[in-house]
């Protein structure tokens, strides 16, 4: 099982934990001092413009994402397809903290949602997914590597946890360069446990390098729960023995993303090195398209998009703050139809030249 | 608008199914993510999920229907402001077969383009010319390979170096020493023992604009990073459709040592050679050393740089430049000859030159081929060379199976074989991995007499 997103630190979460493993209290984590100015205030105050960003954003990677599922049942997208459905509160309430044209964004292959999320065209996404010429990789990189340079977006990697390294090189060449830009390097549960990370930990932390690391905790890695998986399911407590410091967040409330994004881009900004933030959050659909489903159950599954859904946790707080049912349909609408012009586009765009099998291989000529 | 409803795959192999039940009947509201059907394979049974709200107006496949072509439209959904009666049948029942993309005709006329295209050709540039009068210094290897890094890092403010022992240590095998003097810890980094990290690291560095020169202190240890080598650095252009850029140069020393045994001795030649999207360098001497690690830390392209450490102490003649930079993808004549030819790299090309001295003595002309750079691998140098001898030999510190040798060999074969008067041979390193035992690592490892041997043997003279 998936862990309960937290918005309160519980008193002592040792507890919880088997026999064989010693109790920790929170004591023993000295490194919680953003987390705690973090439940101090958990909710980002945002304005009627960024709520209502904020749901626009939202709304448009779901949809774009349940149109990519379907292209896919149609035979129009193939190989792997890893949807962010569910997750959606992690990447816009992260990237909208970010600075543009400065800050760096790096994740793995579960990628068409932090693409959404920067503002990058849908249908060169989609036309991507199709494998078409208009692509964002003229159709040579697919659903997994897809990116931007333009909006320093860095990928869209298909090997689980080589983006952290990457990031790490990234945030040295933010370093570097003295831009005083950060890097955001997003991987999963699963690769919380490769290797590699806890190197780039190491080196992040020893040189001071600006980067947030965030861990989009949805629960399983593939068909696997984090209970069958790791050691310490607690994972922004996996930077201690780097003397990173950890936060733990809600990762189905944007406002409450958004809020510890705040927090933990000012400590990197402010030259005091790494953040490790742990999005707890879940995917509504299987790992990629063909996924059995037989790990958990239907009603897990309905509870998280009864009860915590982001979308619709936001869409309560617009209408509370005055937005009308009409209003948000109108919303609603308008995204379908980028969305599905997205899809035309994709669907209706030729395949790349079969030229293009040899450009892009080398850059120089030699 | 009615909204169609198509059968879904549940793979991409899929091409039909059964609609084992529907779950909703005709006139029942639908929120997305409602349930609104099941479909079965032979190997699984998967939900059918609705993407958009409305309400189900017309099932048009029944329950129990077997082999229904993925794409058929089998319901349609009438959208909130629509009455269901007003939904009318598709015009026609669209199948996979229609359907554009994956592999599939999406209406490009066979004549747009052939299946496989001529791969497009470039010649490699020659060496340039080095002036009348120029002085030649006798410079070991490691000083060159140390001079061609601190020239590019005075020309170029991004180029950088990482590595264990490269800053403070200066260099496991000295070859970046005094570096830290010069230019500051910021930009000669020691690093953790932590290879795959580090090769991450640079990697990202050079995506992020900067150009880093990673140094493995061995490239057996670079093992661990070769994830990072191929996996991200090499392919990385080619998947973004151009966009990224990977310029970073991962070096060290490769190939036996001396008495270091299996796990430290090994030629990754062939295997970096083998990627496309990567450039692969293995020089002999200080000259090639230094003018190709400078093209090198120059290229747009990722770059491994295969050294040897048993080369680091030699001298040889190097050209007093101020910017002597070579050409990637050049192969060099090393010694002209008439009878037979050896083609050779790294250490290779010293018992090469060493054999064809032997050789000369015994009346056999040899003309001595340094490959240089293994990939791209300078075939027009291999061709012409044995037009003109017919004969060829390919000597390399290394294992025979699927190695430069062998590609050579298929080279001369394929395009090749009007010319050959003999069979291509290898001398290689022998199968094994490298025994620790003096006289046993004599034995698995080339030399020249096995080259000259060779030789001898595609001469057709004992």
């Amino acid at each position: 099982m998936a862990k309960k997103p937290r918005t309160k630190k519980a008193p002592a979460k040792g507890k919880a934990s088997s026999k064989s493993q010693p109790v920790a209290t929170p004591e023993d984590f000295v490194l919680h001092s953003l987390q705690e100015e973090h439940e101090k205030s958990p909710k980002f105050d945002a304005s009627p413009e960024q709520l209502l960003h904020f749901y626009e954003q939202m709304l448009l990677i779901r949809r774009f994402e349940e149109k990519a599922g379907q292209l896919y049942g149609l035979g129009l997208i193939g190989g792997f397809c890893h949807l962010y459905i569910g997750q959606e509160a992690v990447a816009v309430g992260l990237q909208s903290a970010l600075t543009e044209q400065l800050d760096s964004v790096i994740t793995g292959y579960r990628d068409h949602g932090h693409m959404l999320a920067y503002g990058i065209d849908p249908k060169v996404i989609m036309a991507e997914l199709t494998g078409r010429q208009a692509g964002i990789s003229k159709g040579k990189g697919g659903s997994m590597h897809m990116f931007s340079t333009e909006h320093k977006f860095f990928g869209g990697h298909g090997i689980v946890g080589a983006q952290v390294a990457l990031g790490g090189g990234l945030a040295l060449a933010h370093q570097y360069n003295e831009d005083g830009g950060l890097c955001l390097a997003y991987f999963g549960d699963g690769a919380a446990n490769q290797g590699q990370v806890y190197e780039t930990f190491n080196m992040a932390a020893l040189w001071n390098l600006p980067i947030v690391f965030v861990i989009e905790n949805n629960g399983y890695a593939m068909g696997t729960a984090v209970t069958r998986s790791s050691a310490e399911t607690e994972f922004h407590r996996r930077g201690t023995a780097f003397r990173i410091p950890g936060m733990d967040v809600n990762g189905m409330d944007v406002l409450e993303v958004r809020n510890a994004a705040e927090i933990a881009f000012k400590h990197v900004r402010d030259g005091k090195g790494p953040v490790l933030m742990e999005l707890n959050t879940y995917r509504y659909r299987g790992h990629s398209m063909s996924d059995p489903a037989k790990y958990r159950t239907r009603e897990e599954v309905q509870e998280k998009r009864d009860h915590h859904d982001p979308i619709d946790g936001l869409k309560k707080v617009l209408l509370e703050s005055g937005k009308t049912e009409e209003e948000i349909k109108a919303i609603d609408k308008n995204i379908r139809k980028i969305v599905s012009e997205a899809a035309d586009f994709a669907e209706n765009s030729p395949e790349p030249e079969a030229s293009e099998l040899y450009t892009d291989v080398l850059v120089e000529e030699y | 608008m009615a909204i169609e409803l198509k059968m879904p795959a549940l793979s991409p192999t899929m091409e039909e199914g059964t609609l084992a039940k529907w779950l909703k009947q005709e006139g029942d509201a639908i929120e997305p993510g409602d349930i609104i059907a099941e479909i079965e394979t032979d190997k699984a049974t998967m939900e059918f999920e609705a993407i958009d709200e409305g309400t189900l107006a017309k099932i048009m496949v029944e329950e129990g229907t077997e082999n229904v072509a993925v794409g058929t439209v089998i319901a349609m959904i009438a959208g909130e402001d629509e009455d269901e009666s007003d939904v009318s049948s598709p015009a026609a029942t669209e199948t996979a077969a229609d359907v554009p993309g994956e592999g599939k005709d999406v209406g490009r006329s066979d004549e747009d383009g052939s299946i496989t295209p001529e791969k497009p050709k470039s010649q490699p540039k020659a060496d340039p010319e080095i002036p009348h009068g120029t002085n030649m210094a006798s410079i070991p290897v490691r000083e060159a390979l140390r001079d061609a890094m601190a020239e590019e890092m005075r020309r170029d403010e991004r180029v950088f170096v990482m590595g264990e022992e490269v800053a403070q240590y200066q260099g496991a095998y000295k070859v970046t020493q005094g570096l830290l003097d010069e230019f500051g810890p910021k930009r000669v980094i020691d690093t953790p023992i932590t290879e795959y990290g580090f090769a991450g690291i640079g990697t990202g560095a050079a995506m992020g604009g900067l150009r880093p020169i990673v140094e493995f202190m061995t490239f057996n240890f670079a093992m661990q990073a070769i994830d990072h080598i191929i996996n991200s650095a090499a392919k990385t252009n080619y998947m973004s459709g151009g966009q990224m850029r990977c310029p970073v140069v991962f070096r060290g020393p490769n190939g036996a040592a001396s008495r270091v045994g299996a796990q430290h001795s090994q030629n990754y030649g062939p295997w970096y050679a083998s990627v496309p999207g990567l450039i692969v360098i293995a020089p002999y001497d200080s000259s090639d050393a230094k003018g190709l690690l400078k093209a090198a830390i120059r290229s747009e392209d990722p770059v491994v740089f295969l050294e040897n450490e048993l080369l680091y102490g030699k001298s040889f003649e190097l050209p007093e430049l101020d910017d002597h930079v070579l050409p990637i993808g050049k192969a060099r004549i090393m010694r002209e000859g008439s009878d037979v030819t050896i083609v050779s790299y790294s250490i290779g090309v010293g018992f090469a030159l060493e054999a064809a001295e032997t050789l000369a003595g015994e009346g056999i002309e040899a003309e001595v081929i340094d490959l240089r750079t293994l990939r791209p691998l300078d075939k027009q140098a291999v061709l012409d060379s044995l037009a003109k001898t017919n004969r060829l030999i390919i000597a390399e510190e290394g294992w025979p199976t699927c190695s430069i040798a062998s590609e050579v060999q298929a080279i001369c074969m394929e395009e090749g074989f009007d010319h050959l008067d003999a069979p291509v041979l290898r001398v290689c390193n022998e199968d094994v991995p490298l025994p620790y035992a003096a006289n046993l690592e004599k034995l698995a490892l080339i030399d020249a007499s096995r080259i000259v041997e060779a030789v001898k043997k595609v001469c057709y003279k004992d």
